[in-house]
């Protein structure tokens, strides 16, 4: 594929990588990542494509963990649940990521390094034990804000944990651990943009909402696709965020409120592997099916020539 | 954009994508057998056929941090085993880690722990099925029925399915009526005996002293201290993987009739006591509170921090219309000797220890399952001096009154009451109006693991 490419990007000599001795040590980094890659992701992929496929005697059944996963009591409600939190969490993320970043980069240079490394900070404590400090906020009896719980009514934690709150409350926690680092991407993708196309908008006039809005947002479309493909696969997966805050609240939430629990549940509370392999690849093809749409519509994998 | 590249790379990209899909839809359409999972073909326990035996041989040992320090002493006891200690989570707050490993351990054929405790008071009903239980029926030539014979009455009953018992209990959390003595002699009340009397007495305690609390209903074990209690039938196991749930019984809506009156009347909380919230406001307001025989030293002393003299027990409650005082139980530890050990003496002869022992079990935290070992630990419950009165009449009495009714089951009747009913409760609903909801929780999570329903 890569000569064949090559040949058509203007003849330019197959065999590159032979000439060039660059070319060959990029092989030598890659290895690592594509040997991780292909041991912690790939194969399990495969394999997981293989339980869903098969029953526990190994025999191939079609798609009929499929079906009988899908007809899952637990199956509608859960996808209920984690399509409400993308969908608060995927808008959230958008609008407030790429508002800071605009922010930082444009109005609060001086402070932006000291921001920049306060918003990743939560970022780059481990994810449990970043969720284990909403524990505590969130209940209002020992939480430093639990006053602006109680003005919102709220005065134990059940009914903090009120069921139609959670999908805001699990964005609430994932903003705050992950939205961070995608502050910092934004920021250097803004930084990218040329110091002289921002000049000259504004020597033609542009104000900065105009800047942002129709020079810097459409230039940085291919980091904000790219987020939204992560952001996107790691919300179909939420599993710490539930699962951690119903140990806390004594179980208020169900065991299976996100499709990853639900998947964890058939295998290890009915030692079903091939149903929880079934689930885990609806999640998959979900994210495949995201991934796909967003690179093909933004062109992100596109080369500027 | 420049298009030739793309063009072609899309071209490829499609086409390597169509090439696999094709070959994930063959696979898929190729299907020859039964999409069920493995039915449940459980093993009768005759068929238990032990490891090859290696005598002297290693033995690992899994156990929560609260139950290390009893291996540790017998390990000291016995330098002669050989033994390798792992501290887990002991299946507590509703961790399933021990179900979680011996499931993987079953897919790699070994791994294994020959020991392990569990505080979910169910693992029972999943480590004795399966095509190789994980647990191996120690009463079948492993420990002596002397041995067995020893435990409370009904003790081992979460421990025994198909006529076989797969496991031995380290302690019993039998249901007792907390009160706070002197709180009740100032307010010139005398402790109930009947479940009419403590409604009563909840009433009389809302109106004259409001605020103080004669029980709560958003703990996870709810279920386990009112409904067992009222012999309510939600979670009867009549047969292996056969269960019978009925809220809708007498015995369940009484109970749910109760509590709601005391929930409007506000001298039932629909908050738990573990939470910081409790914790803070209501823990010196508690004038009674039915529950397990742990709540004494756990909750009023360690967690409350309720000054010495003050709380006492008293026996559980009974319905006026019924023959006989019944009560309920929440948790209770469990060992397991691995079926597949290979030094099953060991293992035995280690489980034995634990749960017998006057030398770990007079000290530990909890009411030992095994009755001499609760009279020395009752002793040593007296020499504390903590509670106002001696508890031991009582808690012995409520020992033998568990109702047999309500069975260990696979899934946790407190997960699905926290889930369910709480939330519905904290929005305003009453028990009586859940119990529809309830019940259809119950039956499809039963259900979903391969329990027939009736």
């Amino acid at each position: 594929m890569t000569t064949h490419l090559a040949n058509e990007r203007g003849g330019r000599p197959s065999g590159r990588s032979a000439r060039n001795p660059a070319g060959r040590a990029g092989y030598v980094f890659v290895s690592g990542y594509v040997l991780l890659l292909l041991a912690f992701g790939v194969l399990p992929t495969g394999y997981a494509v293989w339980l869903a496929l098969s029953n526990s005697r190994n025999q191939l059944v079609g798609i009929g963990n499929f079906t009988r996963t899908f007809a899952d009591y637990r199956f509608a409600p859960a996808f209920l649940h984690i399509g409400l939190y993308l969908l608060v969490w995927l808008a959230s993320l958008m609008f407030l990521v790429v508002l800071l970043s605009l922010m930082l980069h444009g109005r609060m240079r001086r402070a932006s390094s000291t921001l920049r490394f306060l918003f990743y900070l939560p970022g780059a404590l481990a994810g449990v034990a970043s969720v284990l400090l909403w524990l505590i906020l969130l209940d209002p009896a020992a939480s430093p804000v639990g006053w602006l719980l109680k003005d919102f009514g709220w005065n134990t934690l059940a009914q903090v944990n009120a069921p139609g709150h959670l999908p805001v409350l699990f964005t609430v926690i994932a903003f705050w651990t992950g939205a961070g680092g995608w502050i910092v991407v934004m920021y250097g993708a803004l930084n990218n943009i040329p110091d002289e196309v921002l000049e000259a908008a504004r020597i033609d006039g542009a104000s900065t909402l105009q800047i942002a809005l129709r020079i810097q947002i459409p230039m940085v479309t291919k980091w904000i696709a790219y987020m939204l493909i992560l952001a996107f696969a790691a919300g179909t997966q939420l599993f710490v965020e539930p699962q951690l805050v119903s140990v806390a609240s004594w179980g208020m939430i169900p065991d299976s409120w996100s499709p990853n629990q639900l998947s964890y549940q058939y295998a290890f509370q009915a030692g079903d592997f091939n149903g929880a392999a079934a689930l885990s690849v609806d999640l998959l093809i979900l994210g495949l099916a995201c991934a796909a749409l967003v690179v093909f519509r933004t062109g992100l994998f596109d080369r500027d020539e | 954009m420049n298009n030739d590249v793309p063009v072609t790379s899309r071209r490829q990209v499609r086409r390597a994508a169509g090439a696999a899909l094709g070959a994930v839809s063959l696979l898929a359409l190729a299907a020859c057998g039964n999409a069920d999972p493995t039915p449940a073909a459980s093993s009768s326990p005759a068929a238990f056929k032990p490891a090859t035996q290696q005598a002297g041989s290693e033995i690992t040992v899994w156990a929560d941090a609260a139950r290390v320090p009893g291996v540790q002493a017998y390990q000291k006891a016995h330098p002669d085993v050989k033994m390798k200690i792992v501290t887990y989570s002991g299946d507590a707050n509703g961790a399933n880690d021990l179900q979680t490993k011996v499931q993987l351990f079953d897919r790699t054929g070994s791994g294994w722990p020959d020991v392990a405790f569990s505080a979910n008071v169910n693992d029972g009903s999943w480590a004795s099925q399966g095509k190789t239980p994980y647990a191996a029926p120690v009463d079948k030539g492993l420990i002596p029925e002397s041995t067995l014979s020893g435990f409370a009455d009904g003790a081992l009953n979460p421990c025994t399915f198909n006529g076989a018992t797969y496991c031995l209990r380290n302690d019993l959390a039998q249901n007792v009526l907390w009160y706070n003595k002197s709180l009740m002699d100032k307010f010139g009340y005398s402790v109930p005996t009947t479940w009419e009397q403590y409604q009563a007495l909840g009433a009389k305690v809302a109106k004259e002293h409001p605020g103080y609390l004669v029980g709560t209903a958003g703990d996870a074990w709810t279920p386990e201290v009112y409904f067992w209690a009222s012999q309510c039938p939600a979670s009867t196991t009549t047969g292996a993987k056969k269960v019978t749930v009925n809220l809708q019984d007498p015995k369940c809506t009484r109970m749910a009739k109760l509590l709601d009156g005391l929930i409007a009347k506000g001298s039932v909380s629909k908050d738990t006591v573990f939470s910081a919230g409790f914790i803070k406001n209501k823990a010196s307001k508690v004038l009674m509170l039915p529950g397990p025989s742990w709540y004494g030293q756990v909750l009023f002393n360690s967690t409350f921090k309720i000054p010495k003299n003050r709380i006492a027990a008293a026996a559980p409650l009974k319905f006026g219309g019924d023959a006989k005082n019944y009560t309920g139980n929440v948790g209770g530890g469990l060992w397991f000797v691995s079926s597949h050990s290979k030094n099953l003496k060991a293992a035995s002869d280690l489980v034995s220890w634990m749960t017998t022992s006057n030398s770990y079990q007079a000290t530990a935290a909890t009411y030992p399952a095994y009755k001499e070992a609760a009279v020395a630990w009752l002793a040593n419950q007296k020499k504390t001096g903590y509670f106002a009165k001696d508890v031991s009449p009582v808690f012995q009495q409520a020992a033998e009154l568990i109702w047999p009714g309500w069975s260990a089951t696979q899934y946790s009747q407190e997960a699905i009451y926290s889930s369910t009913v709480i939330p519905a409760l904290n929005s305003g609903k009453t028990l009586t109006d859940t119990l529809g909801t309830w019940q259809t929780a119950i039956t499809d999570k039963a259900k979903s693991l391969g329990y027939t329903v009736n």
